[in-house]
């Protein structure tokens, strides 16, 4: 569904990323792990479409989108959760949902202006405060809009950056337990940026460390000892 | 006439100033706003849509003759827009510099190309019958004020393009992705919203505008080839004071300096004090670190 050949990029002069390779299986679940600063944001920029490539080819749903323009892609079938959780802050909760249809309208799910059912089933929060500011959610709630933001478009391929980071322990319970839903109900695939090792762990098929811009490990969590990539992350 | 009246009669000629210099604000505020591009032939919309009414009103008579005209000055100032933003500006995002320098010479042309085809000297629109005369008050404190229709017209019609507006932006789908462009650009492109459409509509919808704007002020002053060199200093004093982000900041900044210069009687035809004070406002825009409306963006991504 989602393959990287030999991707690199680059800030200005400074290399990032070195010839990644990357795959993802329709409805596979792949974390990718690594310390602060080793290049998963701009890895999962690339794939988006936010951040060009130098070299290396992406591909989605058996296309080449190395250059595709970001918003094509989504409409494609990407949908994006980006670090931080890119929540509109001044539009509202609502008002972020249907911008989520955005890619839904032209793709082959007839989204329009209508936010699916199941999107409230899974985050049932969201239905009590359509009309509330995006800006004044909770760290926790606005993770969730995020996350239901992106689903909206029902896309094929869900791609999040750090969902747990900075919230607190009760709601991380519930973003995973969303996101297995996603997972195994759903069938999407999911890849996953996560420090959280527990977290990435009970979740995904298969794993990917990056290291300094280079992917150095993957396996699956089945076969593997949490330990050993505990070393590879804490060097 | 007394005193009463003819500090009405100011406050009235100052608030259709401001109604033509909103609408040629408005275009800028959003161009600026959301694309952070300042383009120096913004002005050069409101000539071109005075000169496509006074064409509109050579070519077809009757009472259609001046809604033809009204729809001719924004379609095709909005076309020129769109023009303009398909071969310059969206080449040169990010490159302010690049961008103020090549609309300074798109408006060279315009106002080149105008001259060439209409003379140097301005040409007159005249004003359809029923918006002949005007409103006269005869008796008690504010006798001998007269509003002339022209005038009237002018600030209704601004009064309902500013509805319609406010309308697309909070009602409208494409009002929803402007803000949401305007908000994060490229949390709304890795949503699906084509932000290149997105600018293109909203850059010469602003044009367009503008040009409808050069259409009203035809009304009651005539069309040459530099008019909107005098408009559009003023226009972007309203933006800088008004900042972004709000149409009522705008409106608000568009009365504030209509009524200072139906104060002072600034209602002159260019002059060398406005291309002085253009160009401290470009100096503003630029090296005041992107003003008010960059600190109320962030300020947006932060809350
Ligand atoms: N906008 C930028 N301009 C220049 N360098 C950048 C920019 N963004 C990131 N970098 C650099 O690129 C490298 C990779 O950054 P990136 O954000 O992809 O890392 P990360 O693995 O996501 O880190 P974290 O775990 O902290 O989110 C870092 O060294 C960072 O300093
Ligand atoms: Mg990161």
């Amino acid at each position: 569904m989602l393959e990287l050949e030999g991707i690199c990029a680059a800030y200005g002069k400074s290399r990032v990323l070195e010839n990644v390779h990357l795959s993802i299986a329709p409805a596979e679940s792949v974390t990718l792990l690594g310390r602060n600063g080793v290049g998963k944001t701009t890895l999962l920029r690339t794939i988006v479409g936010l951040h060009p490539v130098s070299q290396g080819t992406v591909r989605f749903a058996g296309e080449e989108v190395t250059h595709s323009a970001a918003y094509q892609r989504a409409r494609k079938g990407i949908g994006y959760v980006p670090q931080g959780r890119g929540i509109f802050p001044h539009l509202t909760v609502e008002e972020n949902l249907r911008l989520g249809s955005a890619s839904a309208r032209k793709g082959e799910h007839n989204g329009g202006d209508a936010i699916p059912a199941h999107i409230f089933e899974l985050f049932p929060l969201l239905r009590r405060v359509p009309n509330r500011k995006g800006g004044v959610l909770s760290g926790g709630e606005q993770q969730q809009l995020a996350i239901a933001r992106a689903m909206v478009a029902q896309p094929k391929l869900l791609i999040l950056d750090e969902p747990t980071e900075g919230i607190q322990p009760s709601i991380v319970q519930q973003i995973e337990e969303i996101l297995r839903e996603i997972r195994t109900r759903l069938k999407v695939a999911i890849l996953l940026v996560e420090q959280y090792l527990d977290f990435a762990w009970s979740i995904a098929d298969r794993f990917y460390v990056m290291r300094r811009g280079r992917i150095v490990e993957n396996g699956s969590p089945r076969d593997s000892d949490p330990a050993s990539i505990h070393h590879l992350l804490s060097v | 006439m007394g005193h009463a009246a003819i500090i009405a009669g100011q406050g009235f000629n100052g608030v259709s100033l401001a109604s033509i210099l909103l609408l040629t604000a408005l275009g800028l505020a959003l161009s600026f706003g959301l694309m952070n591009v300042i383009n120096m032939a913004h002005g050069e919309m409101l000539m071109v849509g005075g000169y496509l009414s006074f064409l509109a009103t050579k070519m077809v008579h009757g009472p259609l003759a001046f809604p033809f005209a009204l729809l001719l000055s924004f379609a095709g100032a909005a076309l020129l827009g769109a023009l303009l933003e398909v071969t310059v500006i969206r080449w040169l995002y990010g490159r302010p510099l690049d961008t103020l320098l090549a609309t300074w010479g798109v408006s060279l042309i315009l106002q080149q190309a105008a001259r060439s085809l209409f003379g140097a000297i301005g040409v007159e629109v005249v004003a359809p019958h029923w918006l002949e005369g005007s409103v006269s008050i005869e008796h008690g404190l504010l006798a001998g004020l007269s509003m002339p229709y022209v005038r009237i017209f002018i600030i209704l019609l601004t009064v309902a393009v500013l509805g319609l507006l406010m309308v697309f932006i909070a009602r409208t789908r494409w009002g929803l992705y402007l803000r949401a462009v305007h908000q994060d650009r490229e949390m709304a492109q890795a949503l699906g919203v084509n932000t290149r459409w997105v600018d293109l509509v909203v850059f010469s919808m602003g044009t367009g505008v503008a040009g409808l704007a050069g259409a009203a002020l035809a009304l009651i002053a005539p069309v040459t080839p530099t008019v909107g060199q005098s408009y559009v200093v003023y226009a972007f004093l309203v933006v800088i004071v008004g900042g972004l982000g709000s149409l009522f900041g705008t409106t608000l900044a568009a009365l504030l300096v209509g009524l200072f210069s139906a104060g002072v009687q600034m209602f002159t035809s260019i002059s060398l004090a406005d291309v002085w004070l253009l160009v401290l406002v470009i100096l503003f825009i630029q090296f005041r670190p992107k003003g008010i409306i960059y600190q109320r963006s962030r300020a947006m991504k932060e809350a």
